[in-house]
């Protein structure tokens, strides 16, 4: 089994934000990992297996999410960080002030920051580096959303001026993925220099990249004396890896099978955190019969999701009745709306005209969980006369046919990022789900004058979404860290590929 | 036998060309253009051109296999599209994996499987020369994946005597650590490579303990062994070699799945990544690599066989 680069992985495109976002634990079993805080080797060198390698080392140069995993946080910081709850918190920012308009924001960098290189941190890196990912060659997933910056300006060494063309209350969140980098730095597709409490030991393609504690780290130094990220392109390797003590943990658990190796054993901890990947039957809303909310309400009635994430995932995994998963600050339980009733389902379909069924093309990227579930939906549908022909393609061929081209009625797909309820704001997106009102929700929203107002408008457009059934939303992964019993401090959510190294604790 | 030589060397050449042209139509013939690969469902139609210009997928076709041709010349194997490193390091990297596994698995394969064959050729008639061709028959029909991962079921998560994949961060400078992660994967490939091997020297054995000459040569005296050793042996091994070099090429072609299993930083991971992800310069170079090295496989097993065949020698002139 060969682990395809997920198409979806590269859907990060604008986010919007706020800063508390709380962990709604409804549905979540946190299980934070055990151990004292002093009961620690400090210079344990820390094993994670991971399936993403990245590419090259550039995260504005096609890296992939590996680079994410590997050095947001620990390698390169930013002036903010999204932390591992959700929060939005200031990193190289020491303080900074926003004019009354929205449209300017002053950052003041804290003192003592340095690169791994030696040269200290000033404001024209800051400048350069939001100006590399916003560049006309720059292939980073973020450039959209930064694309708001009118000008930066840097008065002085230590402060960075951003002036937006329309007010931005998601512009620290947005920065929160800008790495700042020396502007001296040459070649940063295969080497480094960031301020991160590590730097880059040596990576050797196709096999590991090491990182060791940087000894002019301007924060707390690392709880462990370096970390190597070994990676794998088949799964069942990587749980071989940990079972035989060859890596400490797991970045994240892909394949259900795999869980009741670990489950129960003493010698492994299994923790399930939040995750933002959801599976979802995306219909082309710009179609009939799917153009009619009707007929999407009676399919999304139709589909038992509890059996199908049963059938999945076992005990793991979340449903979520639409698209906003616990770790957005918009988050509602939207499961009632339109829940599982047949009986209701073939009424309304008989209301729309469809009294005898119809049936539809669902283009099923090939690889795992979708041709499963492709047919749990063909065998539900079938119960209500609607007939579903699966079609597997490659997950190429989703990216020219459906996201390009729009050439599809119905697809199933994983969505993996944090924010992203944006794209149904966007009438031009893959599914073309197009309600004004939404639109202007969401539109609206970036320039909301407080937090609460973003994230009360935001809760409204995600409940819009929801009665309209614009999608079905079949469930959230689960995301599932598993380590050795003597490790502990990780991250547990991995929100957007993140693995925050600096906390981990090993016994030796 | 030199003209024979820069005959083979000729032949060698223009196939390496064929299989260059018809490598670059092959890809060119895949649908999708690297540029989208690259960049991910966010790009908008300018980062697609300017990405396109950038590895040139805007050029004319005809210009592309130009450059292609003149690069190749200069053993310029280019750029990958995605790590942006030479794609010459890179396979001289993944070489220094794939090399030492494809031969010691070969010669460990000849060490097992030339004794047992002849052995199980010279008692064909004992039932434990028929349970040696029962094996090598059941040898050949196990994929050598699922032998590999038996191999990781017991050596490494049972016995927990050797690592389950892994190559280590600092390769040969770890001797220790580099054999071990090694040790599984040449075992695998070996074995089932020693199960086909073993059917052919066992069936050129028999053929040669059957012939006229063998038996003249106990008629005039001479023991068994010794008229075997000296007689029977090297006429049997004149067919062997030339199924060696398929044998060898077959050896890259388990070591691409072999990597797969064993998490190896080899040439046939590098090729599977670059499939992925649209890496034509990444996927051009390793097929050409290992076209030469099937090509000269082919080409030492030729000249072995002529020099362990006078006959071969004579019908050249």
């Amino acid at each position: 089994m060969f682990s395809l680069p997920k198409l979806s992985s590269a859907l990060h495109l604008s986010g919007r934000a706020a800063f508390a976002a709380l962990l709604t634990a409804s549905a979540l079993t946190l299980t934070p990992a055990a151990g004292l805080a002093q009961d620690y080797t400090p210079d344990a060198v820390v094993n994670i297996g991971s399936l993403y390698e990245p590419q090259n080392l550039d995260n504005t140069g096609g890296a992939g999410q590996g680079i994410n995993e590997a050095f947001n946080g620990n390698v390169y910081e930013g002036l903010f960080v999204l932390t591992d709850g959700g929060d939005v918190k200031p990193k190289l920012v020491e303080s900074y002030e926003i004019s009354d308009d929205g449209l300017s924001y002053s950052f003041t960098l804290k003192d003592g920051v340095t690169f791994h290189s030696g040269d200290p941190l000033t404001a024209t890196d800051v400048k350069n580096s939001i100006e590399r990912v916003t560049a006309e060659t720059s292939s980073s997933s973020r450039k959209k959303s930064l694309s708001n910056i009118a000008s930066i300006e840097t008065p002085d060494d230590k402060t960075v001026v951003i002036t937006l063309e329309k007010p931005s209350i998601s512009l620290p969140y947005n920065l929160s993925y800008v790495w700042i980098v020396n502007d001296a730095a040459t070649d940063i597709s295969n080497s480094e220099d960031g301020t991160g409490p590590y730097q880059l030991q040596e990576w050797r393609r196709g096999s590991a990249l090491a990182l060791v504690p940087f000894d002019g780290y301007w924060g707390d130094k690392p709880t462990n004396g370096g970390v190597m990220f070994q990676y794998f392109t088949d799964a069942t390797a990587q749980n071989n890896a940990l079972l035989t003590g060859a890596v400490d943990i797991i970045t994240s658990i892909q394949s259900p099978d795999a869980l009741s190796l670990f489950v129960d054993n003493p010698d492994f901890t299994v923790s399930e955190g939040a995750s933002t990947t959801k599976e979802l039957l995306a219909y082309n809303d710009r179609i009939e019969p799917f153009n009619d909310a009707k007929v999407r309400s009676a399919l999304s009635r139709a589909v038992n999701k509890e059996k199908l994430l049963q059938a999945i995932w076992g005990d793991y995994g979340t449903l979520i009745g639409s698209f906003v998963p616990p770790t957005d600050p918009w988050y509602v339980d939207l499961n009632d709306v339109n829940a599982y009733d047949p009986e209701s389902a073939k009424a309304l379909l008989a209301e729309a005209g469809y009294a005898d069924g119809f049936s539809f093309t669902l283009d099923t990227p090939d690889y795992d969980p979708h041709p499963v579930v492709a047919q749990f939906l063909q065998n539900e549908l079938a119960k209500i006369n609607v007939d579903v022909k699966i079609n597997i393609i490659t997950a190429n061929e989703w990216y020219t046919k459906i996201y390009k081209s729009h050439d599809f009625e119905a697809t199933l797909q994983e969505h993996v990022n944090h924010r992203d309820i944006v794209f149904y704001g966007n009438p031009d997106f893959y599914w073309g789900y197009n309600n004004p009102e939404v639109t202007k929700l969401i539109s609206g929203s970036e320039s909301a004058k407080s937090i609460d107002e973003q994230t009360k408008m935001l809760t409204e457009a995600n409940r819009i979404i929801a009665e309209d059934a614009a999608s079905m939303w079949l469930y959230l992964y689960p995301q599932i860290v598993v380590s050795t019993s003597n490790v502990s401090g990780y991250p547990l959510n991995g929100l957007n590929s993140q693995f925050f190294a600096a906390d981990i604790k090993k016994v030796d | 036998m030199l003209k024979y030589l820069i005959r083979r060397l000729v032949i060698l050449l223009l196939s390496l060309f064929v299989a260059s042209v018809v490598l670059f139509i092959l890809l060119r013939l895949l649908p999708g253009d690297p540029a989208n690969a690259l960049l991910g469902v966010g790009a908008t139609p300018e980062q697609i051109a300017a990405a396109q210009a950038q590895i040139g997928s805007d050029q004319p076709l005809g210009m592309q296999f130009l450059t292609y041709l003149g690069d190749l010349i200069h053993f310029d194997l280019g750029t990958s599209f995605v790590s942006r490193s030479s794609v010459l390091d890179e396979i001289t990297r993944r070489l220094s994996v794939t090399l030492p596994l494809a031969l010691s698995a070969f010669f460990l394969a000849l060490l097992i499987a030339v004794p047992l064959g002849v052995f199980a050729a010279v008692k064909a008639n004992r039932w434990y020369g028929l349970v040696l061709s029962i094996i090598s028959q059941i040898g050949i029909a196990v994929p050598v994946f699922w032998l590999g991962i038996l191999m990781v079921y017991a050596f490494a998560l049972n016995l927990r005597w050797l690592p389950s994949g892994g190559f280590p961060l600092r390769g040969y400078a770890d001797p220790g650590r580099a054999i071990e992660s090694m040790v599984l994967p040449v075992l695998t490939i070996a074995l089932i490579m020693s199960a086909s091997l073993m059917r052919y020297v066992r069936a050129t054995t028999l053929k040669v303990l059957g012939s006229d000459f063998l038996r003249t040569a106990r008629a005039l005296g001479e023991s068994f062994p010794e008229a075997f050793i000296r007689h029977g042996l090297r006429n049997a091994a004149v067919p062997v070699v030339s199924v060696l070099g398929i044998e060898l090429s077959t050896t890259f072609l388990g070591a691409v799945v072999v990597e797969q299993v064993f998490s190896l930083p080899g040439m046939g991971s590098m090729l599977l990544l670059g499939i992925q992800q649209r890496d034509y310069p990444n996927i051009q170079g390793v097929l050409i690599v290992s076209t030469l090295l099937v090509l000269l496989t082919g080409f030492l097993a030729d000249i072995l066989q002529r020099l362990l065949d006078p006959r071969l020698r004579q019908e050249a002139r």
